[in-house]
């Protein structure tokens, strides 16, 4: 355990929830009897969940800086029907509707994020007017109908990458694409090694970059190879690619960037953060505005893969986005998450649906099984902390004397579900 | 009626340790019925541990020595037992509830009921009661928020005599109040006596001490130094000072010969109120100037606005400001945000590390590197290795303790979590650099550790200020020390000229104040 931990990084909770999404998709696979790898699947369950990830991107920067924003779901259903009806009424070329959704989002942001960062008012209060407002919106302006996009716009939604060059019966970019990702992925890990010894740092042994090279190589090769491999017209669809380049540069941004540091800094301690010279309004502002813009781009993914944009759409999504969020490492007093951690989140929620699907379980047991995750992922945190670990959900009750106390963590921790959750990790 | 020399408490041979810290040792204390007895001690001399230890904050178990109250051994397991024996602490944050009443203040977790249903009535009737004997006036349905902080004093007596006190404890009661609310205050302890309720007093006002009490305990390093009897021994401030600040000055400091150049910055007229009360002043027309070279002290009591002088001036960081001028290197500088302060060369350590210093999720690397995040960004990309690198020096150089800069702060001990922040300023290259009790809560090694890199800062052409509540520390530290009372700057003392007496008398402005 402790190699595999080495294997895959020191991060206690990332290294246990990518664990848990290992274990899930194994799990499923036996249990469906190899319906889950199969590329139909997966390239369904990438189409089907891109738009929560997307979500999961913004909310978890929202969440670091110690806000909530309730409103996503509904800033995406209006953004996703303004859009639709100017495109058909205007006859506004595809790119046009984009440009504008993604500025209309960034309005409502910015009308949330005053409210939020320059008035003082919780983003719990703002977001949840919003969730009503906008929502409202959407029914006003569409006239509670539905507003079917045409086939152009469909492609952020539902396309998938095109096939070229010669005929090797895998689709070509998508195998370009799992080669270009191995290679980075290999430099990336050299490179950093080679910094860390150059700087004296403890570097782990060759084997184990090895053994880790191979095992995430593997991973990234076989996801190619079912990515390449599905229906003839499908391959690695394109939600995902925008989906990907999204974690890359958030990813890049909250780590390697003045203004991720700040977001950290200000959800970490924001009187601290502001004595350094960090001005936290601007940067609650940013952040805000920064969700709504990533939840209109992820109103207007659901609407292309509809085909259509209606009064219902995003109904929930905000919860979806939030659990997403926690499961992958967050804690609500702010200051802590990562982007990456929030997206494996997400993606344990959503093998989750997909595999109790498969299954044949119903709704009603999906969303029971659902919520006992999120609750054991969260109360192994809360337990870890009991256990004199670092833990980071303990910090709610920060300044106010010692933590929860062990009896009564112990009671919340470990049941059926959250057993592969706490151990692993 | 209890005869006025029966001792009515008697605490002997307290000791109480905290994990590293032995904050009370062999600490004892005799309260006589019908007496005022003052505790006075520097601060972090133990004086507010000792009064927790009686009140059941700490609970019996956790210190040693007993506890004798009228005659029995008492073994309090928290506040409702101290409080049901008679004894009742007014905690010198107030802790009543700004929105509800008067009267609900009064009965709050002490409410009167008939068959489980609060009993207003009954509960209006003893205000009434209560409020004439503390001298208040007010409505019983007036909310807490609006009187103020003399009448929400009075408030929680009230609080106490429904709780049909023996022995009031009050922590530094007249610390936030105006002379006449301090004067009405008073009075009130001094009736409380006739009437057969003895006191207990923290208070750092030693003209109030000495105008009011009939005993005095002194305390210096959590032990007992003397017991003073006000009237037989004839004790003026000058004797409690003597017997607070009695410690001879051990070689605490290194060595240190100053090479101090000319004046670059100064303060002038600076005048700035208070964030939520408008009418009240934190800092009243306050002047001031550093030197090149030079360690400037600055002393005063807990609450006297050393610490909303420096803020204000870092950035208009705290307060709002009214009116004064910056002068730096000659050129009056206009410095309304922490970033512009910071690009001016300031930087400023603060008070409490933890709640506003540092972000203790945070690491090493990240903490040290973060007030000047813009010198290792370069195309808008922050460099991890030149991050690291800072940070490894700065690491080696102040010898922070810690397997490696990747280590969270939240880990590290108090001193070496104090060398990170101070890294963190150092970084930024200030030219003024402010620090605020620099070394609270760190052990005697680590002092002396960083009283070394403040040496090192200064002898690098930089002007130090040193805000501290410890004379001592200021005495070995500064070249120049200024004291300050109640947000106003009532004198300055070069090194030579200093000593614990003279500040003390500056500090409290006592009545022979220079």
């Amino acid at each position: 355990m402790n190699a595999l931990k080495q294997i895959l990084g020191g991060n206690t909770r990332q290294f246990g929830m990518i664990f848990a999404l290992v274990f899930l998709v194994v799990f499923f696979q036996i249990m469906t009897g190899g319906l889950t790898l199969t590329p139909d699947n997966v390239i369904n369950l990438f189409n089907g969940n891109a738009y929560v990830l997307i979500l999961a991107i913004g909310m978890v920067l929202v969440i670091i800086a110690g806000h909530i924003d309730l409103s996503v779901g509904s800033v995406a259903a209006f953004v996703g029907i303004v859009v639709a009806l100017t495109m058909r009424d205007w006859h506004l070329p595809w790119y046009v509707g984009i440009l504008m959704g993604l500025v209309l989002g960034a309005l409502i942001g910015a009308w949330q994020g005053f409210w939020v960062a320059y008035v003082g008012i919780p983003a719990f209060i703002v977001t949840l007017a919003g969730m009503l407002l906008f929502r409202g919106a959407n029914q006003a302006v569409g006239h509670s109908n539905t507003i079917p996009v045409g086939a152009d716009f469909q492609y952020i939604g539902a396309g998938y990458l095109p096939e070229i060059g010669p005929n090797t019966g895998y689709n070509n970019l998508t195998l370009l694409i799992g080669v270009i990702v191995v290679v980075a992925i290999i430099i990336g890990e050299l490179r950093a090694r080679k910094a860390k010894a150059e700087l004296g740092g403890e570097i782990s042994p060759v084997w184990v970059t090895v053994a880790k090279l191979v095992l995430i190589c593997a991973v990234v090769l076989y996801a190619t190879y079912l990515f390449a491999t599905g229906r003839p017209g499908t391959s690695f669809p394109i939600p995902g690619i925008i989906l990907g380049v999204l974690v890359l540069f958030y990813g890049f941004v909250s780590s390697r960037t003045v203004v991720g540091r700040h977001v950290y800094a200000v959800g970490g301690n924001r009187h601290a953060a502001e004595l350094s010279g960090v001005q936290s309004k601007k940067v609650n502002f940013l952040v805000i505005m920064n969700m709504s813009i990533l939840a209109g781009l992820a109103g207007m993914i659901f609407v292309a893969r509809s085909n259509a944009s209606g009064p219902f759409d995003g109904t929930g999504w905000e919860l979806d986005a939030i659990a997403a969020v926690f499961i992958g490492g967050a804690a609500v007093s702010g200051g802590v998450g990562t982007v990456v951690g929030s997206v494996i989140g997400g993606l344990v929620m959503a093998v989750l649906n997909n595999g109790l699907q498969l299954l044949g379980a119903g709704a009603d047991q999906t969303q029971i099984i659902k919520g006992l995750v999120l609750l054991a992922a969260v109360a192994f945190d809360v337990f870890n902390k009991s256990q004199g670990k670092p833990s980071f959900i303990g910090l709610l009750t920060r300044g106010k004397g010692k933590a929860a106390s062990p009896e009564v963590t112990a009671d919340v921790v470990p049941n059926s579900t959250s057993e592969t959750i706490s151990h692993s990790a | 009626m209890v005869p006025t020399s029966a001792v009515i408490l008697e605490m002997n041979s307290i000791t109480k340790e905290f994990p590293g810290v032995k904050a009370l040792s062999e600490v004892s204390l005799q309260v006589k019925a019908n007496e005022i007895h003052a505790i006075c001690g520097e601060n972090g001399a133990g004086k507010s541990t000792l009064m927790k230890v009686l009140s059941g904050v700490y609970p019996y178990g956790t210190y040693t020595g007993d506890i004798v109250y009228q005659g029995n051994i008492c073994q309090f397991k928290d506040i409702r037992a101290s409080e049901a024996a008679g004894i009742v602490i007014i905690h010198q944050e107030l802790a009543l509830i700004p929105e509800l009443s008067i009267m609900e203040n009064i009965f709050l977790g002490n409410e009167p009921t008939r068959f489980g249903v609060i009993n207003w009535r009954e509960a209006r009737r003893r205000t009434i009661e209560l409020l004439a004997r503390v001298g208040l006036a007010d409505d019983p349905d007036t909310p807490v928020k609006e009187i103020g902080v003399g009448k929400q004093q009075l408030v929680e007596i009230a609080k106490a005599l429904n709780k049909s006190v023996k022995l009031l404890i009050l922590d530094e009661p007249t610390a936030a109040l105006n002379e006449s609310d301090s004067a009405h205050l008073l009075d009130l302890i001094r009736g409380l006596k006739s009437k057969g309720i003895s006191s207990i007093m923290i208070s750092h006002k030693l003209n109030e001490i000495e105008a009011v009490a009939d005993a005095i305990t002194i305390i210096r390093d959590g032990k007992t130094v003397e017991t003073l009897d006000v009237a037989a021994d004839g004790v003026d401030e000058d004797r409690i000072i003597k017997g607070m600040v009695g410690r001879t000055l051990e070689s605490r400091f290194p060595d240190h010969t100053p090479t101090i150049g000319e004046v670059f910055f100064e303060v002038k007229n600076w005048t700035v109120a208070h964030p939520q009360i408008a009418d009240r002043l934190v800092c009243k027309g306050s002047n001031f100037n550093v030197r090149r070279g030079e360690i400037v002290g600055f002393a005063g009591l807990m609450g006297a606005g050393r610490t909303e002088l420096a803020r204000s001036v870092f950035g208009r960081s705290y307060g709002k400001y009214l009116s004064g001028q910056i002068i730096k290197d000659g050129k009056e500088v206009q410095l309304r945000t922490v970033s512009q302060a910071i690009n001016a060369g300031l930087g400023y350590v603060t008070e409490d590390r933890k709640t506003l210093g540092l972000n203790l999720l945070d690491d090493i690397k990240a903490t040290t590197v973060s007030a000047a995040l813009k010198k290792i960004t370069h195309n808008m990309v922050i460099n991890d290795d030149e991050e690291y690198n800072v940070a490894e020096d700065y690491r080696k150089q102040l010898r922070t303790k810690a397997p490696n800069v990747d280590e969270g702060v939240g880990k590290l001990s108090g001193g070496n979590q104090q060398k990170v922040v101070l890294a963190k300023w150092m970084f930024t290259d200030p030219d003024l650099l402010i620090l605020d009790e620099p070394t609270r809560g760190i052990d005697v090694g680590a002092k002396y550790e960083i009283y070394g890199i403040i040496q090192k800062l200064a002898d690098a052409g930089k002007g130090v200020i040193v805000i501290s509540s410890e004379l001592p520390e200021l005495l070995g530290l500064s070249d120049r020390i200024y004291t300050i009372f109640e947000g106003a700057i009532t004198g300055v003392l070069n090194k030579d000229e200093a000593s614990q007496e003279s500040l003390m008398k500056l500090m409290t402005a006592a009545k022979k104040s220079a």
